[in-house]
């Protein structure tokens, strides 16, 4: 059990039981005792001690340092999704808060184990992160520190294109088509009945759906490829080391997605555990202010944003009284009276087992939609605001829970990042990369764009362009070396197809009540 | 053994300065951010590298929040209460104080003492080097033959490949180890420095003010760059008086104006403590331009040809605008060493003339 000092290495050990008698499944989990800088200096690497070397690390670390010395802000938790899971505690800590951060700890590596969000993640990360900066420092050795830093900075400038659902999908192989013929089989017929067996407008028709499946298939890619990393890594004209560099950081955008996708839902869970075993078991009855101090500072709300572990744990405690007095079913939503709905109890004592499977198949995109209601968002007194033009400022829009929802899903759907895929890689028969933006209401930065372009195009050699919309005018902003060129698309030059059925979905259903 | 984390900062330092990677300096941006330092609230300047990538811009829709309120109601930013820090990635913004040390630092990158030599045995540090690193990457003439034997040791015993009996160890190409340089600090010479300010009545609160300005960072940077460097502080009118520290800084006086007095102290100090020999000596002495007489200006000229300059490594003269200075020491300076390298002088002009000064004094290749 890492360097704990004696009696932290009882309470670990403690909690670890207690946590396990309440049906938390874990890894085995490390405590490791370390000072702020340490702990900072973790931090700044995202957890791993050992990772590639970049200034990026430098400059969290930095930030890290100066708001710790400066009392701005503290860490008190690290906890790495692997197995062993390991854990930072800050030797400075009183032992009320180390008690609290063990405890929340193992929330969190439960849901790391269990959440479905996570299964495919790598567990022997740490491992795989050491190698990933063991082999990157041999290509700064052999290649150049520069130009190996230089790379990963354009790597870095793309890496939220991915798709997060990819690795749950498993597409069947392509099967074999039929031979590859735009005339369309005829049945055997004789001259006479010709005309009705092989009607002339059913085989123009099949004509017509070959042709564009000939079409479809000599477009490249066929289907729009939203794992935009990938895509570049299998076409883009790349050296061999800057495959692998790709693929690394690939891998890694890949393993902290889901901690992106479930912020919500992981926050909340860790602090409806720490909450409950703190409570109930650990606090000394000395402890009880400073504990409590701590929990309410990490639960504290604010006008301008929600905190998720507020939100998390308020959300997994009504989703707990809700299976409890079995306020679900089609019995329950019949009732239309708000005293009524509120007094309902059916004594079903069914809580813990829901909460239980939500942490196991939810993320927070379909945790808010399934679970977030009128009188949630009445409780908490949620509200959407908006920048109003006349006074300037920031105001208070509306509190119906309809429009709260919509505008919650919308901020997590894809984990905050605009929806783009490659769905041309030959665009003007050139060769060049045609990107689409999946436009939904906000424009793009447009300064960043034509940089982040700048940066594809370092990638793929040839022109690049994306396709978006300013204020819901169509643009196809390019650059092809030398010289950048925004031009504004007539609504009829719609892109060659719309993109991604999946994440399509996900915005359908966000619209629903 | 340093820290990773150290070069991962010392290269985001570089690269906020613009040393370094100049391709991404423009997308360094200022901002600043509220720190609280006992009672005082102090302003940290944060410069932060914001790689680009295709994000939403600004959100007309805003967002969601918490909280009471009727709708029409203003939301300001933030809320009281700690937040707990996440475990995964997020988005951070930077905040960076620059410390007078950093300062120095940066200054150093421009700067160095010139025309410095190697004298004495003991004070003065400077960078040196040394085969003591390793690295798998290097010319055949380098190999550390033992370090790769090692390796290939362990790398045949971990592959099952090593046979006791016969132990015949084949070294592979991820095997070899070579030597590398690692950069040192080594004794090199010793150095001393003379600030000599003039304190008299011309010399107007301003001016003196950038004097100490100038003179506080030609030391503070000396201070980071030279490890113990010795350094004397001189105020004169009339008469000089050798000062600390505390004193040259702070001290109010007004007076008449004798410049050789303070040169005579000068030279005393380096006759008597810091034997050219054994020193590497730079005098800096600033002013209005004002001196007493053209009597006392021909013995200043006199001191230096005879006895400062033979004695020192580069004498820097500093003359401050002055509304009642006739700034005339500079240009008899100037005509009487015309194209002595061992002299600089410099006018300063205003508060911004201070870094151009210090450079044209410590600039490289002066």
């Amino acid at each position: 059990m890492g360097n704990l000092t004696p009696e932290l290495a009882r309470y670990a050990e403690e909690i670890r039981d207690l946590a396990a008698s309440y049906g938390l499944d874990f890894y085995e989990t490390i405590f490791e005792l370390v000072d702020w800088d340490e702990l900072n200096m973790v931090a700044a690497y995202g957890g791993f001690p050992k990772r590639y070397p970049h200034w990026r690390f430098g400059m969290e670390f930095e930030q890290l340092q100066k708001s710790y010395t400066y009392g701005l802000s503290k860490i008190y938790e690290l906890v790495i999704n692997n197995d062993p899971c390991y854990a930072y505690l800050m030797r400075s800590n009183s032992m009320t808060d180390q008690k609290l951060v063990m405890a929340h700890v193992y929330g969190h590596c439960d849901f790391f184990k269990n959440n479905a969000w996570f299964a495919h993640t790598n567990r022997k990360m740490m491992d795989a992160m050491a190698n990933h900066g063991a082999r990157v420092r041999r290509y700064m050795d052999q290649f150049g520190v520069d130009v190996v830093e230089d790379f990963i900075d354009c790597v870095l400038s793309l890496d939220n294109l991915i798709d997060i659902h990819s690795p749950y999908i498993q597409r069947p192989e392509p099967q074999a088509k039929m031979e590859e013929t735009l005339e369309p089989p005829r049945l055997k017929a004789k001259g006479y009945m010709d005309r009705y067996i092989n009607p002339p407008e059913v085989l123009a028709e099949e004509a017509k759906q070959r042709r564009e499946e000939l079409a479809k298939k000599q477009r490249f890619p066929s289907e729009p490829a939203k794992d935009v990393l990938l895509f570049l890594l299998h076409n883009a004209p790349l050296e061999r080391w800057q495959q692998d560099v790709l693929a690394m950081l690939r891998e890694e955008a890949y393993y902290f997605a889901p901690q992106a996708m479930t912020k919500i839902m992981n926050e909340g869970w860790a602090v409806y555990w720490h909450s409950t075993m703190m409570c109930k078991d650990l606090v000394e009855p000395a402890e009880v202010i400073d504990y409590c101090d701590h929990h309410s500072g990490t639960l504290a709300t604010s006008p301008g944003q929600i905190n998720p572990y507020k939100i998390g744990v308020e959300l997994f405690r009504d989703i707990e009284d809700r299976w409890n007095r079995g306020k679900f079913g089609l019995e329950f939503q019949r009732i239309e009276s708000g005293e009524e709905r509120r007094r309902y109890d059916k004594n079903l004592g069914l809580g813990k087992e829901k909460i239980f499977q939500v942490r196991k198949v939810y993320n927070d995109v379909t945790f808010i939609d399934e679970y977030l209601g009128a009188e949630f968002a009445e409780d908490q007194k949620l509200f959407v605001y908006g920048f109003n033009q006349q006074t300037r400022q920031y105001e208070i829009v509306d509190r119906d829970y309809r429009k709260v929802k919509e505008q919650l899903l919308w901020s997590l759907t894809n984990f905050g990042q605009p929806r783009i895929s490659v769905v041309d890689a030959n665009f003007r028969n050139r060769g060049e990369l045609y990107l689409y933006h999946d436009w939904n209401g906000v424009d793009l930065q447009f300064q960043m764009a034509r940089e982040t372009l700048v940066n594809l195009q370092k990638l793929w050699g040839r022109p690049v362009h994306i396709e978006t919309k300013e204020e819901g005018e169509g643009k196809l902003l390019s650059f092809d070396g030398t010289e950048f060129t925004a031009i504004d698309l007539a609504p009829a030059e719609e892109p060659p197809e719309i993109v991604g059925q999946d994440t399509k979905q996900e915005t359908e259903r966000s619209k629903l009540p | 053994m340093g820290r990773r984390i150290d070069s991962d900062h010392s290269r985001f330092r570089e690269i906020v300065r613009g040393r370094i990677k100049q391709d991404l300096k423009k997308y360094v941006s200022s901002g600043e951010m509220i720190g609280k330092q006992g009672d005082k609230y102090v302003s940290i300047p944060i410069p932060q590298i914001q790689l680009p990538k295709f994000r939403f811009g600004k959100n007309p829709k805003g967002g969601v929040g918490q909280g009471e309120g009727e709708p029409g109601k203003p939301v300001d930013g933030e809320g009281e209460g700690q937040g707990q820090a996440g475990e995964d990635e997020g988005q951070h913004v930077i905040e960076v104080d620059v410390s007078l040390e950093e300062l120095a630092t940066i200054l150093g990158e421009e700067l160095e003492l010139p025309r410095i030599e190697p004298k004495g045995k003991k004070n003065i540090t400077s960078m040196g080097g040394s085969w003591k690193g390793i690295r798998s990457i290097g010319p055949q003439s380098l190999r550390h033959f033992r370090r790769t034997y090692k390796q290939a040791l362990k790398r045949q015993i971990a592959a099952g490949l090593y046979d006791p009996e016969n132990p015949v160890i084949i070294p592979v190409r991820e095997d070899q180890r070579y030597k590398s340089r690692k950069e040192e600090m080594i004794p090199q010479a010793n150095a001393v420095i003379l600030y000599m300010m003039d304190v008299s009545g011309s010399m107007g609160r301003e001016q003196k003010e950038m004097v100490r300005i100038e003179a506080f960072w030609i030391d503070t940077w000396l201070r980071s760059q030279y490890k113990n460097i010795e350094v004397q502080y001189i105020v004169h009118d009339a008469v000089a008086h050798l000062v600390d520290q505390h004193t040259f800084f702070h001290l109010r006086e007004s007076g008449g104006t004798k410049i050789s007095s303070a040169f005579e102290l000068c030279l005393r100090l380096m006759r008597d403590k810091y034997n050219p020999l054994e020193w590497n000596v730079y005098p800096f002495h600033f002013s209005d331009g004002d001196n007493w007489s053209s009597r006392d200006t021909e013995y200043c000229i006199d001191l230096l040809k005879n006895a400062i300059l033979p004695g020192c490594n580069q004498f820097c003269y500093g003359q401050v605008k002055s509304a009642y200075g006739s700034g005339q020491f500079k240009k008899d300076l100037d005509q009487a060493f015309p194209n002595d390298e061992r002299i600089v002088t410099s006018d300063i002009l205003d508060r911004d003339g201070i870094l151009p000064s210090i450079k044209e004094f410590l600039g490289k290749g002066l």
